[in-house]
């Protein structure tokens, strides 16, 4: 085991999989020359060679259809976007063409490729750059969505969905790239669909991917502090779902509260809720309650960015709530 | 606008409450969150704050009577304002639980009052309000004439709530609930389920005629008590809040808690020397035998995580925490059994500064709600009074408890000749669901070891 920060976790992971599997190829907007956008892919060209880590223009659409057609005849391409808000540019090819493929040949072309990338909010990039987009890929079958929130499950799940046979959305977290972690060394595969217990806990059951883990953990610890063990989970792969591993933990906490990043509108929450209310109805002590980003554009002035997303207090209200308690600080009496 | 002033749900188990002493006279001006009434509840004393401002128009129940939680005790509104709506339910105001129903289905909420959610304890009539599940949520402030809101006749009963309630045998028409517009929840099955068995039996006690004693004080030889008066042969006191709750609770426990019980001497003589060596180093730390006593079950317990359990129906509950009550009586009569909490971290230093203060404000009655729930594990000591050996009633639903004699001077054989030995003895109550014989006595000869070599704690 060594300690990795998050971004080298992803590079170890693409350049293990490329040292076995010379059908791998990178591809993306300076991810060659420049060492990637946000240097994950750092000496990947210099090992690899231009054939197999590419350059691309500035055409989103363009070059995911060419990982699309490489796919489609034996290679295993991991295109990288830049953020996944170029990602919107290329969804036609995403939607129509990596997800459907397999199905519309009759099984004949099956499309194995990573779209990878850094995805969801970041600091003052204001409303086109700072957003939580992984719902859009959630609801199209034929694609997994995989959003890692540790150094050693981003290297487990990149090398695992590298080795999928179907598109794989793997979407990174721009603000989690510097995180450090320890991180297994050489093989380490984490199956795809099977979520983590990131802390065990008997009282609420709080779901949060990606960077919202940690706020959730935040917020778990200062529950403790109160006597509520909160049990965090965290899916790793939004699609496939372990519906399993959730349901088990709200059957022993009779309550849950989903915290992400998103819109509440059609959010990967809301699946979530649909889920558990269908699985578990009978365990349920309290509704299920979701703190998301707010309904609007990211803003960009600091002050409203901050009230647009899930912060602790949000989250420590909403357990609460399906307590039915009253927070300690209010209580006079 | 007119703002009730309502006996407040200070506890989970308060059903009922005393009016001690109204603040305010009728007729006096009252502004918002002004202490209007102070009542006495089965733990504590409280004060009862304004909700809203006004003139305290109406009182109507007097100092000295008890009322379920949720009664309306008076009313605060402008001076010429007409309060006859609120007046009218004046026929359940005073009215006192009736015998052996101690849960009754919701009243409904009146409008305006949605923080107001009805709860264990009989619900008044309407149109007064139904009771709280919390001081904040009790004192609601009402619209006159509002339509009365009903649910259909529905209960509101999370699902949760519905299959457990099924699973017990109870009828949620009898079960008042504590969530949001009188949804019954699970704490609210759990709560009923209890007080069945508990007001049977205390039901029970009641029909055998026990008369209860005056409290006997003996501060050094006890005085012959004087001549009783003539007439009857008995006399009855009302049971106060506490002492009904001390019935309730220890029935709770030794009926269907299948207790044993397992004693074990403790050399306290290390430990005693522990105590003289701090005060040498540092006056100040005035250690007790009972502060070593906790932070050595903290320690024993750590090791013994089986013993720091509960019993939950389908599953045995480990505790990850350790939150140790003290058993303390209370000066007038009683006992009450506040909790320090997470005794995992702390050092001897810290348990004893907690203990000496939540034991002082517990004698005086001036815990708050939250510092006497909770506890995963409890000790009871009566070894001030020179009690050599005891067995103590477990507090459900923790998993055990110790019962702490005196510390006293004896006589010991030591390698076949008498020494003059420094020994405790201490009792652990178990409740054989949860922890076994062998288990309990690893986890005393653990707390054994610990006491008589007391230099474990430093480490």
């Amino acid at each position: 085991m060594s300690i990795l920060t998050y971004r080298e976790a992803l590079n170890q992971a693409m350049c293990e999989e490329m040292r076995r599997d010379e059908t791998i190829v990178l591809m993306g907007e300076e991810v060659g020359f420049y060492q990637g956008a946000y240097k994950v892919s750092k000496g990947m060209l210099e090992e690899f060679g231009p054939m197999r880590v590419l350059d691309t223009p500035i055409t989103e659409l363009g070059f995911t259809g060419l990982g699309v057609g490489a796919a489609m005849v034996g290679l295993r391409p991991i295109v990288e976007m830049m953020t996944f808000n170029f990602a919107i540019l290329a969804l036609d090819q995403i939607v129509n063409s990596a997800a459907k493929m397999l199905y519309m040949s009759g099984g004949q072309f099956p499309v194995p490729m990573v779209i990878r990338g850094p995805g969801g909010a970041a600091h003052q990039l204001a409303a086109q750059h700072s957003q939580a987009l992984e719902a859009w890929f959630c609801y199209v079958p034929g694609l997994k969505v995989v959003m890692p929130s540790t150094p050693a499950d981003a290297k487990g799940l990149l090398k695992t969905s590298i080795r999928d046979d179907n598109p794989v959305v793997f979407i990174e977290s721009e603000v989690l790239y510097g995180t450090r972690g320890e991180v297994p060394e050489g093989e380490y595969l984490i199956p795809l669909g099977v979520a983590d217990i990131k802390r065990q806990g008997s009282d609420v059951t709080l779901v949060a991917h990606s960077r919202m883990v940690f706020l959730a953990l935040e917020a778990a610890a200062d529950l403790a502090k109160e006597g509520i063990e909160a049990e965090v989970i965290d899916p790793r792969t939004l699609r496939p779902l372990d519906t399993e591993t959730l349901v088990q933990s709200v059957k022993k906490t009779n309550r849950a509260v989903i915290v992400e990043e998103g819109w509440p509108f059609c959010g990967v929450g809301a699946q979530i809720v649909d889920t558990l209310q269908s699985l578990a109805f009978d365990y349920l002590d309290a509704p299920i309650l979701r703190v998301t980003g707010a309904d609007v554009p990211t803003p960009y002035a600091k002050n409203l960015e901050h009230l647009a997303f899930p912060d602790k207090q949000r989250v420590r209200e909403a357990v609460n709530k399906v307590l039915y308690r009253q927070p300690a600080n209010g209580d006079k009496s | 606008m007119m703002v009730k002033v309502l006996m407040p749900k200070g506890s989970d188990t308060m059903t009922e409450g005393k009016v001690l002493k109204w603040v305010k006279k009728e007729g006096d001006p009252v502004s918002t969150g002004e202490t209007v009434v102070e009542i006495e509840t089965d733990k504590v004393d409280m004060e009862v704050e304004a909700m809203g401002g006004g003139v305290l128009r109406k009182i109507l129940v007097q100092s000295g009577k008890v009322v379920p939680v949720g009664e309306l005790l008076g009313v605060i509104a402008k001076p010429d304002e007409d309060i006859s709506s609120l007046l009218k339910g004046g026929g359940a105001v005073g009215a006192q639980p009736p015998a052996g129903s101690p849960v009754q289905a919701p009243a409904p909420a009146p409008a305006g009052v949605a923080l107001v959610p009805p709860s264990a304890g009989p619900a008044p009539a309407a149109p007064s309000p139904a009771t709280g599940g919390s001081r904040q949520a009790v004192m609601g402030v009402a619209k006159p004439s509002a339509p009365e809101p009903t649910n259909g006749g529905r209960v509101l009963a999370s699902p949760l709530a519905r299959r457990m309630a099924q699973e017990m045998g109870l009828d949620l028409n009898r079960i008042a609930g504590s969530g949001p517009a009188g949804r019954i929840v699970r704490q609210d099955v759990e709560r009923a389920a209890l007080l069945a068995v508990g007001t049977r039996s205390a039901r029970v006690a009641e029909a055998e005629g026990a008369g209860v004693h005056p409290p006997a004080p003996a501060p050094t030889l006890p005085r012959r008590p004087a001549p009783a008066p003539t007439g009857r042969e008995f006399y009855d006191e009302p049971l106060s809040s506490m002492r009904k709750a001390i019935a309730i609770r220890l029935v709770q426990s030794k009926a269907p808690v299948p207790h044993f019980y397992l004693t074990i001497e403790v050399d306290m003589g290390r430990a005693k020397e522990l105590r003289e060596s701090a005060k040498a180093l540092n006056p100040d730390l005035d250690l007790s035998y009972n502060d070593l006593i906790l932070k050595a079950c903290a320690a024993a317990l750590e090791l013994h995580p089986q013993v720091n359990a509960s019993f939950q129906g389908e599953a045995i509950r480990y505790y990850r925490r350790i939150h140790l009550g003290v058993a303390v009586a209370v000066e007038e009569g009683g006992l009450i059994t506040p909790v320090i909490r997470h005794c995992e971290g702390k050092s001897l230093q810290e348990i004893s500064r907690e203990a000496k203060d939540l034991i002082a404000r517990a004698r005086s009655r001036k815990l708050n709600p939250d510092e006497y729930t909770g506890a995963t594990f409890t000790v009871s000591n009566l070894g001030m009074m020179g009690i050599e050996e005891f067995s103590a009633v477990i507090n459900p639903p923790e998993g055990a408890i110790l019962a702490v004699g005196t510390v006293a001077e004896k006589p010991v054989v030591v390698k076949g000749r008498i020494e003059v030995g420094l020994r405790c003895r201490m009792t652990l109550s178990c409740d054989h669901r949860v922890v076994d014989g062998a288990t309990g006595a690893k986890f005393l000869q653990t707390l054994k070891q610990i006491l008589e070599n007391p230099v474990y704690l430093a480490f």
